[in-house]
Parts: structure tokens; sequence; C-alpha cells
């Protein structure tokens, strides 16, 4: 807030707390011409219904000078006089944060516990993945789905089929710092006839129905687009380094023979986030079992 | 204050006026022990229930920061609020119900504050003396016996309301617990705030405010009119019969003086806890105590006269005309009232104290697996509001031949607890005609049969 808006509302408010208390002292005050106590104003509505001087008991006056008070305490305690922040330092942030210090205290030392447990052992801990399950529906399941089988482009991860490897190290690695899967557009250009010769190739690499003709023809395009490269010269990839299998019939991006050909021409560009900031080592540990028990009964 | 200056202060604040307190003249009767009964009927509730225990938990507990409920053998959740709602409904029924009946029966029996009231003016007649003694008392100038009298009434008052916020208190915590934390200075610091807060409101309430929070403050006071008609009970004063009024030896015949029944004694006025004369008429600051009839029909029985000259009636028998207690607004009260307490009881009685969720994952529309099956996952959160565990099944029918697919076999929950397990279904795309459609899931309890929720899902599919 600009130092002339706070100005502006410091003005307002204080002139509104006068002229409150103004009124009060001004409307209490009798004026000459004006009805005793008990007797009828003279205002009427209808034929038999009018008005009565009747008074209000005097702490009921008082009641309205204490909510003066109270205004008066409560803008010197809190923020209300524009950009003046008030005896306490009260604002939303600083509650944020004192109610997420409260969270880090009371949750902390469970998250602790079960950061010293080997993961093979946290994932057996019925009542650690009860705690998994929560932060998994929480920070994951967005993406991966709540029963973590994935969708088109976003990992399976109850398939034992891994990409960066399924060893409780190489799991957290990918929650804590992320990954980046770029799959080029090798295929951008090529001529219609070439595109479904190899696409009816890595089809034929998982044992799918292929037109033997064009599989054959998409061999050597195999080389050639240097797939190989990555994909290694028997179609396996490498299920560490993030280069997918093309032969075990698990897509990330779709199997169907348009779906691939989409990945060709267009190429993939796969992005898990990196969580060491957002959820720090201990939650990350913990989620980290429960992917692990997923596909570790 | 001299005179003087006191009519000066009353000129300057035509708007405000002082307050005059109110003394109360102990009253014996049929009413008066009527009210004693309901003192002792409410009061004894409020204070005893808490300490109740039902099953190993205390039985009347609103367990807040848990979001439990728990009302002897039955455990509310916040989904069941439903039930408080229609709670309210049926008092506030019955407040229609009971005034248009007989006027102000709440305030006058059964109101907190009429109650509360009750028990402080006792205490207050047992230090203090009589009326006319506390009168008197508070007239005198500030002695030791004074000091000592007034004293010891507050610090019973505020003892007895200390009592009062914290059984408030326990009925949100944990009574026993609540008693060993104060007892080592330990409360949370909203513990504090309400047991103080609700035991300065009784004092404040009970001790210092009493009438004028019925005419003051008191929004049922204002709006109890709409609720009268002609055959409402109400307490009047027969002035057909008691006019002219005027005071009289016992001995002679009032009608040969040309008096009527009414001897001018007051004491009608005396025991009024709002400090009225009923012989002015109905007026809004009547809390239908009956205190005045009590005592009227003592001095009559004393006059040797007819009793009722201050009596329960309605306003069509005072002006002469025909009254019925069973008019159409009665009956229709009744009748909703009745109606609506009956289907209260049997929907709780009929209550499963089962709940499942169905949440379809919205990550993606569906998703498709590598045998071309078409698939949605659903997040089932299963609520076990039972008190023992339970083991459950669960089923999925459709009419595209969906199959369900659950992870874990077994669906077991703790009693109070709700779980939460991912559910798949699956389809043949051949099969899933439209774009979307109901699938329907039975809960069902291994254990007990009667435990058995039906909830509907939604699959979605391609649709071609």
């Amino acid at each position: 807030m600009s130092s002339n808006w706070s100005l502006y509302i410091i003005i307002i408010t204080v002139v509104n707390v006068l002229a409150i208390f103004w009124i009060i002292r001004w409307t209490t005050k009798k004026r000459p011409g004006e009805v005793t106590q008990g007797d009828v104003t003279g205002h009427k509505w209808d034929d038999d219904l009018q008005e009565y001087n009747n008074p209000l008991p005097r702490w009921w006056l008082w009641l309205f000078y204490i909510t003066i008070v109270f205004t008066a305490i409560y803008l010197a305690l809190y923020p209300g006089l524009g950009n003046i922040a008030g005896k306490f330092g009260w604002s939303q942030s600083t509650q944020y944060e004192a109610e997420m210090a409260q969270a880090r205290e009371k949750y902390g030392p469970i998250f602790a516990g079960y950061a010293k447990q080997p993961i093979e052992d946290l994932a057996k801990d019925a009542k650690a993945m009860a705690s998994g399950q929560r932060l998994f529906l929480n920070y994951c399941a967005t993406c991966h789905g709540s029963d973590a089988g994935g969708a088109i482009g976003f990992p399976n991860l109850t398939d034992n089929n891994w990409l960066y490897g399924g060893e409780p190290a190489q799991i957290k690695t990918s929650i804590l710092d992320g990954r980046n899967g770029v799959m080029p557009p090798m295929g951008a250009g090529l001529p219609p006839e070439k595109l479904d010769a190899i696409t009816a190739y890595v089809l034929s690499l998982s044992g799918r129905e292929a037109d033997p003709a064009k599989v054959e023809a998409g061999k050597p395009l195999y080389t050639e687009l240097t797939c190989v490269g990555c994909h290694g010269p028997d179609g396996k990839g490498n299920s560490t380094a993030g280069f997918p299998n093309l032969t075990d019939d698990v897509w990330l991006y779709g199997g169907s023979p348009g779906q691939i050909k989409e990945t060709l021409t267009k190429g993939r560009f796969g992005k898990m986030p990196a969580h060491r900031e957002f959820l720090g080592e201990e939650k990350a540990h913990l989620l980290t079992a429960y992917v692990y028990s997923l596909s570790n009964k | 204050m001299n005179d003087k200056a006191q009519v000066a202060e009353e000129e300057s604040s035509g708007f405000y006026t002082k307050h005059k307190k109110v003394y109360p003249r102990e009253v014996h009767g049929l009413f008066a022990t009527l009210r004693v009964l309901g003192v002792f009927t409410l009061l004894g509730m409020y204070y005893v229930v808490p300490w109740l225990y039902w099953n190993g938990h205390q039985a009347v507990l609103f367990d807040l920061p848990a979001r439990r409920f728990y009302i002897f053998g039955l455990t509310f959740w916040p989904q069941d609020f439903f039930y408080l709602a229609v709670l309210l409904i049926i008092a506030a029924l019955s407040l229609f119900y009971f005034t248009a009946l007989a006027g102000r029966l709440w305030c006058g029996y059964a109101c907190p504050q009429t109650v509360w009231t009750e028990v402080f003016l006792w205490i207050e007649r047992k230090i203090e003396g009589d009326r006319n003694k506390q009168i008197k008392l508070d007239k005198s100038p500030l002695t030791k016996t004074k000091f000592y009298r007034k004293g010891l009434k507050h610090f019973i008052w505020i003892a007895f309301s200390l009592w009062t916020g914290f059984t408030f208190v326990g009925y949100f915590t944990p009574i026993l617990e609540l008693g060993q934390s104060l007892v080592q200075f330990a409360l949370g610091p909203w513990e504090w705030f309400w047991i103080i807060f609700y035991s300065f409101a009784t004092y404040g309430n009970s001790g210092w405010m009493r009438e004028q929070v019925c005419i003051y403050m008191c929004p049922y006071a204002r709006f109890q009119s709409a609720m009268f008609d002609k055959d409402t009970l109400i307490i009047s004063y027969d002035d057909k019969r008691g006019e002219p009024r005027g005071a009289r030896k016992k001995s002679i015949d009032p009608a040969e003086k040309g008096l009527g029944a009414c001897v001018d004694c007051t004491l009608c006025k005396q025991v009024c806890p709002t400090g009225i004369d009923i012989r002015d008429g109905l007026q809004y600051q009547c809390i239908g105590c009956a205190a005045c009839i009590d005592v009227c029909n003592e001095v009559m029985d004393k006059m040797g006269y007819e009793r009722n000259l201050i009596k329960y009636t309605t306003q069509n028998a005072i002006d002469g005309n025909k009254s019925s207690i069973l008019r159409p607004r009665i009956i229709i009260y009744s009748v909703i009232l009745i109606a609506i307490t009956v289907a209260l009881i049997y929907s709780m009685a009929t209550r499963i104290p089962l709940e499942l969720d169905i949440i379809r994952d919205r990550n993606a529309l569906y998703r498709t697996t590598s045998t071309g099956m078409i698939e949605n996952i659903y997040t089932l959160k299963i609520a076990n509001m039972d008190t023992v565990v339970h083991r459950y099944k669960i089923d999925m029918t459709s009419d595209f031949n969906a199959k369900l697919i659950m992870r874990s076999e077994e669906i077991i929950v703790e009693p109070g607890q709700s779980a939460t397990y991912s559910a798949r279904v699956e389809a043949d795309p051949a099969n899933v005609k439209k774009i979307s459609q109901d699938i329907h899931f039975t809960l069902v309890a291994s254990d007990d049969e009667s435990l058995k929720v039906e909830e509907t899902g939604v699959f979605i599919g391609s649709g071609l």
C-alpha cells in the first residue's frame, strides 16, 4: 500500500471513530420539546400503533463506549490503521508461518523417525505406508493417478518397469531432483511410406502385429535415424538412463501406430519435477518407500 | 448522589435510564414447585451428564478437534450434521407449539436465564435474607457485616459460575482430563477462555443482568406476540372481579364497601422477577413465570376469597367469548411436530454407520491398457462410523460388463476411522457405447450384512 493510501485509510478510520463517539454523545442529549420517559412521542403509524419513549438502561450506553475503547485497543495491537502493523505485528503470513512451524514441530519427528529406516523395511510397515499413501495422493496422484498406474505421458509406477531404475536410491533421486526425458523428433519430415515402415518395425520389436514387408523396410531405418544410439541395437534401451525399452510393449505415450508416429515426428518431452525444495528429504524418503512398495510386494 | 443531581442526570439523558434493581420476593405454590422441578431436572442433567460413561467413553462428548460427537451409544460424524438441523427444526417448532398453547412456558420454566437466575436468587436469599432484608441491606451504609455478606454472596456465585463453566467445557474436552489439567494448571488457552467466558456469562447474566436479559436482549420476548392468538393461555388479572381494589379488614364484606376482590397488597408486584404489575394487563416484560398466581392465591386463601384472581386464561375467556384450546394452529403444529420427530427417530434408528465416497481420478479422462482395454481410476474413501472394526467386501455392477480390479483384496477399517483404497474399473471399448455412464458400487461388511451402502460412480470412455 502506498503511503498516500495508507494515510487516507488512517484518516478515514480515525474520523469514523470520532464521529461515532460524537453521534453517541449527540443522541444521548435531551433536546427541548422531547417527551419525558414513558410518554408517547407523538409518532403514529395507524389508529393504535404509537411509539413510546421507553428508555434503554444506562449500561447499554456503556456498551457503545466499550466498543470504541475496543477499537482503540484493537488498532494499537493489530494492523488496521493503514500501513501501521500494530504492536503484535500480526499478519496472514506470520500466522501461516507460525502454523507451519507448529505442524513441523508436531509431524517432523514422525518423518524424521521414518527417514532413519531403510526403504526396504519401511515399505513393509503398514502404518508408514498409510502415511506414504496420503503423501502420494497429495503430491503425486495428480499426474501418476491415485492408483499410481500413470496415464499417457506419466509413467505407471506399479509395473516394475523403470526408465530411471527401480532401486530405492534411484527412485529417491527421481523424486528429489526430477527427471527430464527427451525423445527428439527424429522422424520429422520422413515421407509417409518410410514413417509407416519404421512404425511397423518398432511395433514388431514388442512382438505386436505388423506388416512383414514394412517391418523389413523399417529395419535399416532404425539405424539410419540413429534410434539405435539411445534405444540400443536390440531396442532394449537403458532402464536406468531414461531410454525406454521398445521390446516390452509398455508405452509411455501410447502404443497405437498413430501415437508411435506422433512420437517419431514430433518428439516427446517428459518432465518429472524436482521435489527437493518442496518436500524435503524426509518426506521424499517416505514417498520413495511407498513407490518402492508398489512394485516390490 | 443527592436528589437534585439525580434529577439533572435523568434530564440529561432522556434515552437512557438508571437500572432499578428488582428484588423478587420468595414464592411458594403449584407453579413455583413446577419451576423448582424444572431447575432440578435441567441443571441436574447439565451438571451430571458429562460425568457419565458409556462403553468406555464419556457418554456425551463433542470432540471438536477429532470431529466426533458421542451421545451415549451413538457416534456422529460431521456428515451427520443433518440430524442437528432436524433437531433444531424440532426445537423451533416446539417453541411455536408451546407458545401458541400456553404463552411463554419456555421463559417461565425452562430457559437457562430463568433456571440459573433461580439458583442465584436462592443463594442470595440464603445469605442476605428475604426481599425486605435485601432492600434494607442495599440502602444501609457499608458496614463490616454488609461487606462480609456481599463478599460471601459473590464468592459463592463466582464459585458456582466457575463450576458451571468447567462443566460446559467438560462437554467438549473429556471432563476427567480437564479436571486433571485444571489441578495442574495445564489447560490450553481455549479451555481457559471458554471456562472463564462461560463462568462470566453465568455470573453476569444470573447475578447482575437477570430480567434485563429478557427485557432488552432476548429476541424471543419481542416476537412472541406474533405467535399468540386469542386462545393462547396468558397470565391475567381478572379486573372485573378485582376492581375496585383496596385494602380492607378480613371481617368486612367487600360488596358492602363497593370493593372488588383485590386487596391491593402489591405482593404480585413484589414476587415479579421482571418488576411489573400484572394488573396493568399483558406486557411484553412478563415471562410467564406465574409467581403472581401463586402468591395471589395464597392471599385469597387467607382472605377466604375464591382463588384465581390472577390465573392462566385466554383473551377470549377474558372477553367472555368461547375459547378453545384445540384449534387449527395447535393441531397443525402437533401433526408437523410428531411427523418430524418420528421421522428423525426412524432415520436415526435405521442409520447405517458406514460411508462410501467414490472420487474419480481426473488426471486423464481414461486410460488405455496395453491390451486395448479402457480403464478409469477411482479413490474409494470408506468411513467406518461404527464402534467396532469391520471387514468389507466391495462389488461393482455396470451395463457394459466392466470389471473392478483392486490391488488389495481385503478392506479392513478400524472403528471411527476412514480408509482410502484405489480401484480400477476396466472395460472393453467395444462395450462402451457412451462417453459417460453410471456404474454402481456396493459395499457390505462381511461380518454384518445390514452394514451395506450403495454408491454410484461415473465411468468415462471414448464412446465410439
